[in-house]
């Protein structure tokens, strides 16, 4: 079995960034540009088509959607950052074991979370653990395991073999090695895997409404329930400019974190 | 000749490597005693087990059997990596590790035996220049940022880092130009002067053996050793049919090299042409006397005044090589 950095679904997300120091470029700027224009134009389009009728002023007004949109941050980012505390030392743990019942197992896991479509995983779920906000994020944990396991798994391997050879050569305990040496390399890819993750939370969270977890996903189901499309598409912009922001910004953060001299 | 030298002695006794599901062992009883100080190159062909025998020494590779001791104790009982502080370790790819700065991979096993921060950078500061890099210019760039040479300076540099009594080299400038490399080669060679560590060296090029060895280590399959002498006396008598072939052609072309000008007989005749100085080697003279048409060329000393000639014949005779008998093979 030949591994490789998660590349499916979001493809580009899971290269490490390119942008090497360079603080003006097009896709810096090009991301936040894209999301003021889309939230302009749906705000536009709003005013323009009138006062909102009785069942659209449910969704339509700023409290609610304040609050839809934080409980989607809130759940993606914790769903998130649960990921990298389990999925980064299951990486390191499989590209350490020599056993292939361990590396089978863990990346099975991970393959079988991904793999299995969202909605089964989180209604199964919620079958077994009950509704509610911690299920939601279990699901979503399992959901986004793979890309960040599988990072992290290939940013230790690519390591030139040499440089490890002379780490050991030079008296580093396997510890320092990991420490000193493999993890300080393997950022860029990790970060790359765990951009993947954050971006696929902010989309698979939408369906975390159907488990009463809340989130964006539930202004979507009133829009497409009651036949109002204003509804449904103003859901449907938010949502994808908070997944383009969060994408943006762990770019950011993946650029700071880089490595020097690498 | 005498040298510096804080290096430790070496010994290896019946050391032995073999692998589960290989019929042939890699090493096979291999033993070698080193003396402090000493240049050791392991010279052999691809999969003779040469670097197998290098690194049971800090047991990157493990031995099978046998026991190998520097200074007399025992290294198969010392901690891996308490052991390893102690050796320096130069590979041919270098290993420099790319997302830290020259002075900190300088100061990688210094920092590791915990050493205060400013006797670290003093000693990234002496070591930088020792392998002619300028500590202000080089300390802070990244690995990527260097040539092949330059980082093959600092592998030796980093190798040094905490005055190691043994050397480990792996090829090291196997991967450079050879005009880097022999540059290389005589910088290393003015550093061992000064320095004297014990360096066992391994290659596959015998001209970098005779250049660089004090003993010469021809190694066969299993790493048995065919002949271990001085390049000296391997060139003049070699061992086998094995030795010679590894030497190649031109033993004695490649002996003169190793002869100064200054323990052949001159010649008082006077001769014209381009003068050689005495300091050169013979194989410098050959070359001063082929350019003048065979005919004899005139040897000074370093300020320039005459001190005689030099001719084919009296570099035959400075090699030991009877002109006449190389006539009659030639004859045959």
């Amino acid at each position: 079995m030949s591994i490789q950095p998660a590349v499916d679904v979001s493809t580009s997300y899971s290269q490490p960034s390119d942008r090497k120091g360079r603080f003006f470029t097009a896709k810096r700027w090009g991301t936040p540009l894209l999301i003021l224009v889309a939230l302009t134009g749906l705000l536009v389009f709003l005013t323009v088509r009138g006062e909102p009728d009785k069942i659209e002023s449910f969704a339509l007004n700023w409290p609610y959607m304040a609050a839809k949109v934080d409980e989607h941050i809130r759940l993606s980012i914790a769903a998130a950052l649960l990921v990298a505390a389990i999925a980064i030392p299951a990486g390191i743990l499989v590209s350490r074991s020599k056993s292939k019942i361990v590396r089978g197992t863990i990346v099975g896991i991970g393959n079988i979370g991904q793999a299995t479509p969202a909605v089964g995983v989180i209604i199964l779920l919620a079958l077994i653990l009950g509704i509610g906000w911690s299920t939601a994020i279990i699901a979503l944990v399992f959901y986004g395991l793979l890309p960040v396991i599988r990072n992290t798994m290939v940013g230790i391997s690519q390591i030139n073999p040499s440089v490890i050879e002379s780490a050991k050569g030079m008296g580093m305990t396997g510890g320092q090695i990991l420490r000193k040496i493999e993890l300080p390399l393997a950022v860029p890819v990790i970060l790359a895997g765990f951009r993947t993750t954050l971006v696929f939370s902010v989309g698979v969270a939408t369906i975390a409404t159907f488990i009463n977890a809340g989130g964006l996903g539930e202004v979507l189901v009133v829009g497409l329930k009651l036949s109002r499309e204003a509804v449904t598409l103003t859901g449907a912009v938010v949502v994808s400019c908070i997944a383009l922001g969060m994408d943006w910004f762990a770019g950011l953060v993946e650029d700071l974190l880089k490595p020097k001299g690498v | 000749m005498s040298k510096a030298t804080s290096g430790a002695s070496i010994e290896l006794t019946n050391v032995t490597k073999s692998y589960p599901n290989q019929p042939q062992s890699a090493v096979e009883n291999f033993s070698m005693s080193i003396n402090p100080g000493e240049l050791i190159m392991l010279v052999g062909p691809s999969g003779c087990g040469k670097t197998t025998t290098m690194k049971m020494i800090n047991r990157i590779i493990e031995p099978t059997s046998g026991s190998i001791k520097i200074d007399g104790e025992d290294i198969l009982s010392l901690d891996q990596n308490i052991l390893r502080r102690r050796i320096g370790y130069v590979i041919q790819q270098i290993g420099l590790f790319p997302h830290m700065t020259i002075a900190e991979n300088v100061s990688v096993v210094p920092k590791l035996l915990g050493w205060d921060k400013a006797q670290i950078a003093s000693r990234v500061e002496e070591l930088l220049s020792l392998v002619e890099l300028d500590p202000s210019k080089f300390a802070n760039r990244y690995p990527k940022q260097l040539s092949g040479g330059q980082q093959q300076r600092v592998g030796v540099a980093r190798a040094l880092a905490a005055d190691p009594p043994v050397m480990l080299m792996d090829e090291p400038f196997g991967a450079t130009d050879p005009i880097t490399r022999e540059k290389l080669q005589d910088e290393f060679l003015r550093l061992q002067a000064t320095i004297g560590k014990t360096i066992v060296f391994v290659t596959h090029d015998f001209d970098e053996a005779i250049k660089l060895g004090d003993r010469i280590a021809v190694l066969s399959e299993r790493s048995q050793i065919e002949q271990f002498d001085t390049p000296a006396n391997i060139l003049a008598n070699p061992a086998s049919d094995y030795v010679s072939s590894f030497i190649g052609e031109g033993a004695a072309l490649k002996r003169l090299a190793l002869i100064p000008i200054s323990s052949a007989k001159l010649s008082s005749t006077s001769a014209t042409g381009p003068s050689v100085e005495i300091s050169e080697n013979l194989r410098e003279a050959l070359d001063h006397i082929v350019l003048n048409g065979g005919a004899p060329v005139p040897v000074t000393d370093a300020k320039g005044k005459s001190l005689g000639s030099i001719s084919v014949k009296e570099i035959s005779s400075a090699l030991g090589a009877d002109v006449s008998s190389l006539g009659i093979k030639k004859g045959k």
